[in-house]
């Protein structure tokens, strides 16, 4: 038979196979992780005598399960949207700094420290965090506390070094750095033909940066602050260090309260009986869905006004 | 408002390389200017000294002055910026900032300079939009995002926005090379008409464009790949498209190169 010369090329099929193989093994090892999951945690909810959603306390391995996720889920929001308040103006500063400010040699420099920062092990950051900042940040708590306490969050009758502002500071750093190194690649991607717009009508270097590199940059930002949110949301050991494993919701950042669901995890794991692993295993599941809410949040946010969003 | 330039003895550079060597020339207010010349003879480089745009890429620099009726824009207590609000400039490709309106494009140099209430800001962007011919097409869409324009559109959007400041002088660098004929038409009509107001300096490619909407010609050169480029001559566009005074020129228009 004569071969067409219009023939499928043959290097195209394994290809093909090999992706879409990959797509479907990533697809499965999700489900089975999600199938395990519910599987495991549906005894301990069923055996639990509190609303799982409500209840503050977290007692799975007594004769009677009574435990909720929401105080640990609370301690995991605050701290984390604490850690991203802080972080992302700071990341935003030093991203500009390194693609817009800072002269060429310098700029390279400091982009290498900002990614060798993301390299450090988190339990390095918990640590530094134990160690200096909680004596340290007794002080300055006190501060807050004595002429601020007007400002609800820093009110309260007891202030410690192992608070939830401490922990938040921690993640803070922990999280800088990424956010810093992705706002910089976009910053440096913002179109010069943008920027001599700005500049050619009189902009200064600032107005310039306000009128072209923020605005394009604006979804790359977002993006990378979920990022930071997301990890500091997942992260356990320097939180489980730092924050006093306590079971209670309250706004004032100084005391001695807050948990989070990772740390608690960490904390409870080698103790807890058949029940118990269960209900930290429904925790997990609680942890990923609040994250994939935010992340959802903040892919909504971006696509909003994506009419006004592309680049010429 | 329009006001003549002079230039004297001025080289350009990009870190070691010169780009264009002693350049001398006047000018005149109310009037077009058109540079010409072969890619690379540094017409772009010195269109981009005359507002202090040259210097905002990273190792270039400027020697020699340049007064605007009789201030040295180079001297030693004046602010870049300044000047650039004074000198307004149109790029090659149209940059509209995609995140703004169109009424915020036209919009933006105003609020940089000072406050305007709304009403004032209303009257200035309606003039300017007419005043760049583009007011019939988008004053029903004001708000919609300037990227949504059309390519010729955007160009006169960017004029809109350049005049909205009422500079000085207005320098073009190849306004039409990104636009079709039928856009490439409208701007220069809208360059004859601005001329009453505004000095005019325009580069191009384009020698029938040159011919068309100037009143002056300057034509550059360089001696060879590397070299600086140099001011060959300037004079009455009729009398550099008829007879002019060096045979570069005259081989250039005529296409033998180039």
């Amino acid at each position: 038979m004569r071969r067409s010369a219009f023939r499928r090329s043959r290097g195209d099929a394994p290809f093909r196979l090999a992706s879409t193989g990959a797509g479907v093994v990533l697809l499965a090892i999700m489900a089975a992780i999600g199938v395990f999951l519910v599987v495991k945690a549906i005894p301990a909810l069923q055996a639990n005598t509190s609303n799982f959603l409500t209840e503050k306390i977290w007692n799975p391995n007594a004769v009677e399960p009574a435990f909720g996720i929401g105080a640990l889920a609370f301690g995991t929001v605050l701290s984390s949207f604490l850690a991203l308040v802080i972080a992302t103006p700071v990341a935003i500063g030093v991203a500009l700094f390194i693609s817009h400010y800072a002269p060429r040699r310098l700029a390279a420099v400091l982009g290498y420290v900002v990614d060798l920062l993301a390299a450090v092990p988190s339990v390095v950051y918990g640590l530094w965090g134990v160690v200096f900042l909680v004596p340290f940040m007794r002080g300055p708590s006190e501060f807050l506390n004595t002429y601020f306490a007007w400002i609800p969050i820093f009110g309260g009758d007891q202030v410690v070094g192992k608070s939830m502002l401490t922990a938040s500071i921690v993640l803070a750093i922990m999280i800088l750095p990424i956010i810093a190194a992705i706002s910089r690649e976009v910053f440096l991607q913002a179109p010069k033909t943008q920027e001599e717009a700005a500049l050619a009508l009189g902009a200064t270097r600032w107005e310039m940066i306000r009128m072209s590199v923020l605005p394009f940059g604006r979804p790359g930002v977002i993006s990378a602050a979920m990022l930071g949110l997301g990890r500091a949301m997942g992260e356990t050991i320097a939180v489980a260090l730092i924050l006093p494993a306590t079971f209670g919701i309250s706004f004032e950042i100084l005391g001695p309260n807050g948990n989070s669901i990772a740390a608690n995890i960490a904390n409870g794991f080698g103790e807890a009986t058949a029940v118990g692993r269960g209900a930290l295993i429904a925790s997990g599941l609680v942890l990923f869905l609040i994250t994939l809410v935010v992340n959802m949040a903040a892919r909504l946010v971006i696509a909003r006004r994506k009419e006004f969003a592309r680049a010429a | 408002m329009a006001k003549q330039i002079e230039v004297s003895g001025l080289d350009a550079y990009y870190g070691a390389h010169k780009a264009i060597e002693d350049i001398t020339m006047t000018i005149e207010p109310r009037t077009v200017t058109a540079f010409i010349g072969p890619s690379g003879c540094g017409k772009s480089t010195f269109l981009r000294t005359l507002n202090r745009m040259h210097e905002v890429i990273p190792g270039a620099r400027v020697e020699g002055k340049v007064r605007l009726e009789e201030q040295d824009l180079y001297g030693p207590d004046v602010d870049p910026v300044s000047v650039r609000r004074t000198i307004g400039m149109v790029f090659q490709r149209p940059n509209p900032f995609p995140t703004m309106s169109i009424y915020d494009n036209v919009a933006a140099g105003l609020r940089l300079n000072g406050r305007f209430s709304r009403s004032e800001l209303d009257g200035i962007v309606e003039s300017s939009l007419k005043g760049a011919n583009l007011w019939n097409e988008v004053k029903d869409r004001l708000h919609k995002p300037g990227s949504g324009l059309s390519g010729g559109q955007q160009q006169r959007l960017c004029i809109a926005r350049a005049i909205a400041v009422r500079p000085q002088v207005l320098l073009m660098d190849e306004p039409c090379s990104a636009l079709d004929p039928i856009s490439t038409l409208a701007i220069e009509d809208l360059i004859s008409s601005l001329k009453t107001d505004y000095t005019i300096v325009i580069v191009t490619h384009n020698m029938q464009q040159a011919a068309r909407v100037s009143d002056k010609t300057a034509f550059f050169n360089l001696a060879g790949q590397g070299q600086p480029g140099k001011l060959i001559e300037m004079d009455d566009t009729s009398r550099i498209f008829t007879n002019p005074g060096m045979k570069a020129t005259e081989d250039y228009i005529t296409g033998r190169f180039g």
